[in-house]
């Protein structure tokens, strides 16, 4: 099944749930362990986020994160291998989320080809938007790699042309700001699905801010998916090498507060 | 991939949050540029509260010293605030007052945006927060004190190097918390565009007056015009004016920190490649992965990973030139300037002086080099005393 075909899937299965977190923190093996746990927990799609030195887009949380995935040696080629491995056991789709120069640094085409090869169906860039999408977007293309467009609440008039450009799903911005748990998340996300949908019917799922099941279940009644990346990176940080286990147990809840919203909600 | 590029560089590389906010700010500066309200309103402030023009002063005894070139400092140093930076930052406070902004924020390094943003802020009634590394709001206590005197809140960024692009980063990402109130003066000519264009156009009236004035005085254009550039704001002010003439050779220094075949260097475009951050593609020091290098200068204001996008297409195209110069030399310049002109001015200028001490006793007595003074150096003096030795603080 090419990857296109893999990312629709993971809307098919009711709402979906996306976890985030940083490879590398705190360590690659661990990781690879979260990988196999979260996916048989339930998880739709994997985000793994490729560190950056400098994440313009993320709190504290994943900043703390990047910096400790760095300081454990993780590099870009040790990402590609450990996917290798991950898919050996495990058919879990997986994105790659990362900034644009860690790509561009790569060699685009290069980045593409061992995406392709190693089994990551699709990208996501927060500091690539639709003007400059041209950067990367065509080398997905070319391998087959499933490109992630952005919109936030500040995108407006411009959500027409971002959604008839995009593929696989939408991430949706639930909030201003950068990524990070938020007490309360306002209803813009409904507002902003609504304006994708009059464009193109193409899954939207809702990130940034997202950490208890109820916030999840609220966001899930609006959108098609729901993607939670601090929430967890913080226990990942509390834990540490012994992460797992908490990990799995939350996203066994929240996998569960998003699926008890039927799939025809919106 | 259209807007505001200078060759393959420039762009707008940021999140989908802040893109309406930077398209609302050109859509703004395309007005207003051109409004002549606008215009009269900035050049009144440049003139009456920045004390512009500047002087183009000739540095006599450094000429007789040097045995070369005829050499004229361009005073930006004397500019109220004390540095080239309040060009810029006037404008963009005016026009984010246009803008119906209450609120500016921005990053400072050494301190000298900071100020002068804390300053404009004061000046035309908008409330100002300023983001700072924390090892600079160390460095540079002083300047801590003097934004808050102004009025501004510090905060002081503690992620990564805790230096100017964390300070940067951190900036951004307040912007995209809040932008529908407040507008981010960026401070060097760098970031996704329009800021490159916008304080390029903002800082351009250095070399507006540099090349008046030396008409006045010697009757031509000089041979060669030296800054010092970090993000570059300084320098591309000063050598827009002269890029149609070819017969102006352009030479920006930057800072080497302990040399360039170290890795305690800040010296982007020696060391550095393409890449994509800040919102810009430009020159950065990164690894072979595109991790963003951790750089080093003594200087603070130069203590950066990249440079403006149109300073490398100004090398790409063979307009202008850039060198290394290490700490080093700067102090030296520093002490140099000091002892033989009277005039103490900032460690970032320093650099500039540096290499005009290099180059000026290779050029004949009937040239003209210009450099320009950036900033004047009262924040300097007790770092330079701690690199010379002594234990001096604040």
């Amino acid at each position: 099944m090419n990857s296109i075909d893999r990312i629709k899937r993971v809307f098919s299965n009711g709402k979906a749930f996306i976890p985030f977190i940083t490879a590398g923190d705190p360590a690659l093996e661990v990781t690879e362990k979260l990988v196999y746990e979260m996916a048989h927990a339930g998880a739709d799609l994997i985000e793994l986020g490729i560190p950056f030195s400098d994440p313009m887009a993320e709190g504290p949380v994943i900043q703390a994160a990047d910096v400790r995935a760095l300081a454990s040696g993780t590099t870009t080629d040790k990402i590609f291998d450990m996917v290798k491995r991950i898919r050996k056991k495990c058919d879990v789709p997986i994105a790659f989320m990362t900034y644009v120069n860690p790509v561009f640094a790569y060699g685009p085409l290069r980045f593409m080809q061992n995406c392709k090869e190693s089994g990551v169906d699709a990208l996501i860039i927060p500091d690539l938007p639709y003007e400059e999408r041209n950067e990367i977007k065509p080398y997905c293309e070319e391998q087959g790699i499933v490109f992630i467009s952005m919109i936030a609440p500040t995108s407006k008039d411009r959500i027409s042309n971002i959604a008839a450009d995009a593929e696989g799903f939408i991430y949706c911005v639930s909030s201003l700001g950068v990524t990070g748990v938020r007490e309360k998340i306002g209803m813009e996300a409904a507002e902003m699905v609504r304006s994708v949908k009059a464009v193109k019917d193409i899954p939207c799922a809702v990130g940034f801010g997202i950490s208890t099941p109820e916030q999840a279940k609220a966001m899930a009644e609006v959108s098609d998916g729901v993607i939670v990346g601090s929430a967890i990176v913080r226990i990942i940080e509390k834990h540490g090498l012994e992460c797992a286990r908490p990990v799995t147990e939350y996203v066994k809840s929240m996998v569960s507060a998003v699926k008890r919203v039927p799939l025809d909600t919106k | 991939m259209n807007k505001g590029r200078y060759g393959a560089y420039g762009g707008q590389y940021i999140p989908e949050t802040l893109m309406n906010a930077v398209i609302e700010l050109e859509k703004a500066y395309n007005f207003y540029k051109n409004d002549e309200n606008f215009i009269r309103e900035f050049e009144s402030l440049l003139r009456e509260y920045a004390g512009r023009p500047s002087r183009l002063y000739y540095a006599e005894n450094m000429t007789k010293d040097l045995k070369g070139a005829k050499i004229y400092l361009k005073r930006e140093d004397l500019n109220h605030t004390g540095s080239h930076k309040i060009n810029n930052v006037l404008g963009q406070v005016l026009l984010a007052k246009k803008m119906g902004k209450t609120r500016v924020i921005a990053e400072t390094g050494a301190g000298q945006h900071g100020v002068a943003t804390a300053t404009a802020a004061a000046l035309l009634g908008l409330e100002c927060e300023i983001f700072m590394g924390k090892e600079d709001t160390e460095r540079q206590a002083l300047n801590v004190y003097r934004m808050r005197l102004l009025g501004a809140k510090v905060h002081a960024v503690t992620f990564g190097t805790q230096t100017l692009k964390d300070a940067i980063s951190e900036a951004f990402r307040e912007w995209s918390r809040r932008m529908d109130d407040t507008h981010y003066v960026v401070g060097s000519v760098m970031g996704p565009h329009p800021f490159p264009e916008i304080v390029r156009d903002f800082q351009s009236v250095i070399g507006k007056e540099v090349k008046e004035q030396v008409q006045e005085a010697e009757g031509r254009l000089p041979d060669v015009v030296l800054a010092c550039v970090g993000g570059g704001s300084n320098a591309m002010g000063i050598f827009y004016e002269f890029i149609n003439y070819p017969e102006v050779r352009l030479i920006g220094c930057e800072a080497a920190g302990y040399g360039v075949d170290t890795e305690r260097t800040a010296a982007t475009m020696t060391t550095g490649k393409v890449g994509i951050f800040h919102g810009m593609k430009s020159y950065f020091c990164q690894d072979e992965y595109g991790q963003i290098a951790p750089v080093y200068s003594i200087s603070a204001g130069l203590d950066y990973p990249g440079i403006g996008p149109e300073h490398v297409y100004l090398r790409d195209i063979k307009r202008a030139e850039y060198v290394p110069v290490t700490d080093k030399e700067a102090v030296e310049a520093f002490e140099y300037l000091a002892r033989t002109e009277g005039i103490i001015s900032a460690v970032e200028s320093a650099h500039a002086v540096a290499y005009a001490m290099k180059l000026a006793p290779a050029m004949g007595r009937d040239k003209i080099m210009v450099i320009n003074l950036s900033g004047r150096g009262d924040k300097d003096v007790a770092a330079i005393a701690r690199y010379k030795g002594e234990d001096l603080y604040e």
